[in-house]
């Protein structure tokens, strides 16, 4: 059933947030693969940006939940596992909104040579520069944050601590 | 929904399922073709399912008594992430098997109502541990051995498996670095974290060699092109752990192709009294008060 107050099903998914960086939309994220209409039905494709996500199941209930309020009755979330997710599908204007959110945006992700993964040992990575006062390089306190998209650092300059999106 | 209003935000659902926890997630493959590829043994591509997804849910539990043991909070919270990722990828992978069986049977019957003979993981994975260095020592020889064979399944003619095992190297080249450098900063830390972290390398050795050991099912998949055989991650493997062991300052240690764990196999389903407790722990709740929701 279609009327004059249907929102485009395209529109409607791409303003759906993220449950763990709410600042950013699905679309901002890069994890909403494709939206499409064909008689009446929508089929919203989605990717996890970690295999144990959590949110897909919160996610997936908010898309469906967005979807009807927008005006679209049959709704259905596939998943979509290839490609893997990777932070370079993170829009500029997500970028934007992690650091003014006060998050420091990932660097390109790793390019992958051929051979076995390197092992670094914590050899220098990228320097992350500090998203409130801009200090070019920062310091790592944990490689593991409060979500596997996130690790914990802190500036030197205004010894303020903060979380970076790593790269994968 | 706004991001102001967080209050709203929570609330702001016309079903509750977020609300209830019990063994019903939604199939984390919802939409992804399930076809077998032609030419490949279902009751193989089962098999194997089974045993890579057995490894990660076995070690994410393991990781998961971990937390609130470990010693600082930063670790707790990165164990706690890699047993997430792990078990995201055993819940892949349990679909996968459960697909591919064709039986009617989910991810929740294989988790939580098989029994430990059914089990198909590498003995491993169960292992309880003695320390926070043997923890560290098993996590970075079981995560260097995944990250070598799921990167040899990027390939694999399985498009399921493919994508999952590409997901997963991507997790594991985390995971690893993160093992490593604790190896590195135990072994080349102070006597006493020298003396234990050698220890705790002597003690796992032993159990690599079952890693590698040839076994139908991979090898009869990789002639298909499915799988990579057992032994073939085992030169990427051992490079690794040297690198580490050279880095930590700690000696080779002196044994053993270790093929002979306890006399038995985990791929066969022979483990020990560890998995009993592991599954009296994990499959409790679920086989008390079926299909509950809490
Ligand atoms: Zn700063």
């Amino acid at each position: 059933m279609t009327g004059p107050e249907v929102v485009p099903a395209a529109v409607a998914a791409a303003a759906v947030t993220d449950p763990e960086l709410p600042m950013l939309t699905l679309a901002d994220l890069g994890i909403l693969r494709g939206v499409e209409e064909s008689a009446g039905a929508v089929t919203v494709r989605i990717t996890p940006t970690y295999s144990g996500c959590p949110a897909m199941e919160a996610i997936r209930a908010d898309l469906i939940g967005a979807l009807r309020r927008a005006g679209h009755r049959r709704v259905e979330v596939r998943t979509v596992l290839d490609p893997p997710w990777s932070t370079d599908w993170i829009t500029p204007q997500g970028r934007r909104k992690l650091a003014a959110a006060g998050i420091a945006p990932p660097g390109p992700a790793p390019r992958r040579s051929p051979g076995p993964v390197p092992l670094t040992l914590g050899a220098r990575p990228a320097p992350v520069p500090c998203p409130r006062c801009g200090q070019p390089d920062t310091e790592r306190l944990a490689a593991f944050g409060a979500t596997a998209c996130r690790e914990l650092r802190r500036c030197p300059g205004c010894r303020e601590p903060f979380e970076h999106v790593k790269e994968i | 929904m706004s991001f102001d209003d967080a209050y709203a935000a929570l609330t702001d659902h016309q079903d509750d399922t977020r609300w209830a926890y019990g063994t019903g997630f939604s199939d984390p493959l919802a939409g992804v073709p399930t076809d077998v590829p032609g030419g490949v043994d279902a009751a193989d591509l089962t098999a194997y399912c089974l045993m890579l997804g057995d490894d990660a849910l076995i070690m994410s539990h393991r990781l998961q008594q971990w937390v609130t043991r470990a010693p600082e909070l930063e670790d707790e919270m990165a164990l706690a992430n890699i047993a997430l990722d792990l078990l995201g990828q055993a819940r892949l992978l349990l679909t996968r098997a459960a697909q591919a069986e064709g039986a009617g049977r989910d991810e929740d019957d294989l988790a939580f109502r098989r029994d430990a003979a059914d089990f198909r993981h590498v003995r491993l994975a169960e292992r309880a541990d003695a320390d926070f260095a043997h923890l560290v020592a098993r996590l970075l020889v079981f995560v260097t051995w995944r990250l070598a064979v799921l990167d040899g399944l990027r390939g694999s003619r399985d498009p399921v498996l493919a994508a999952i095992a590409a997901k997963g190297v991507k997790e594991l080249t985390y995971h690893r670095e993160y093992a490593a450098q604790w190896v590195v900063r135990l072994g080349d830390g102070t006597a006493e974290s020298h003396r234990r972290m050698r220890a705790a390398m002597h003690a796992v050795w032993p159990a690599i060699g079952e890693l590698f050991r040839p076994h139908p099912v991979p090898d009869r998949l990789a002639e298909a092109g499915v799988a990579v055989p057992a032994a073939a991650a085992r030169a990427e493997v051992d490079a690794v752990l040297s690198q580490v062991l050279a880095a930590a300052g700690l000696p080779p240690p002196t044994a053993t192709d270790g093929g002979a764990t306890d006399g038995g196999a985990g791929r066969d389903g022979a483990h020990t009294a560890a998995l009993d407790e592991i599954l009296a722990e994990m499959q409790g709740v679920a086989r008390a008060t079926p299909g509950g929701l809490w």
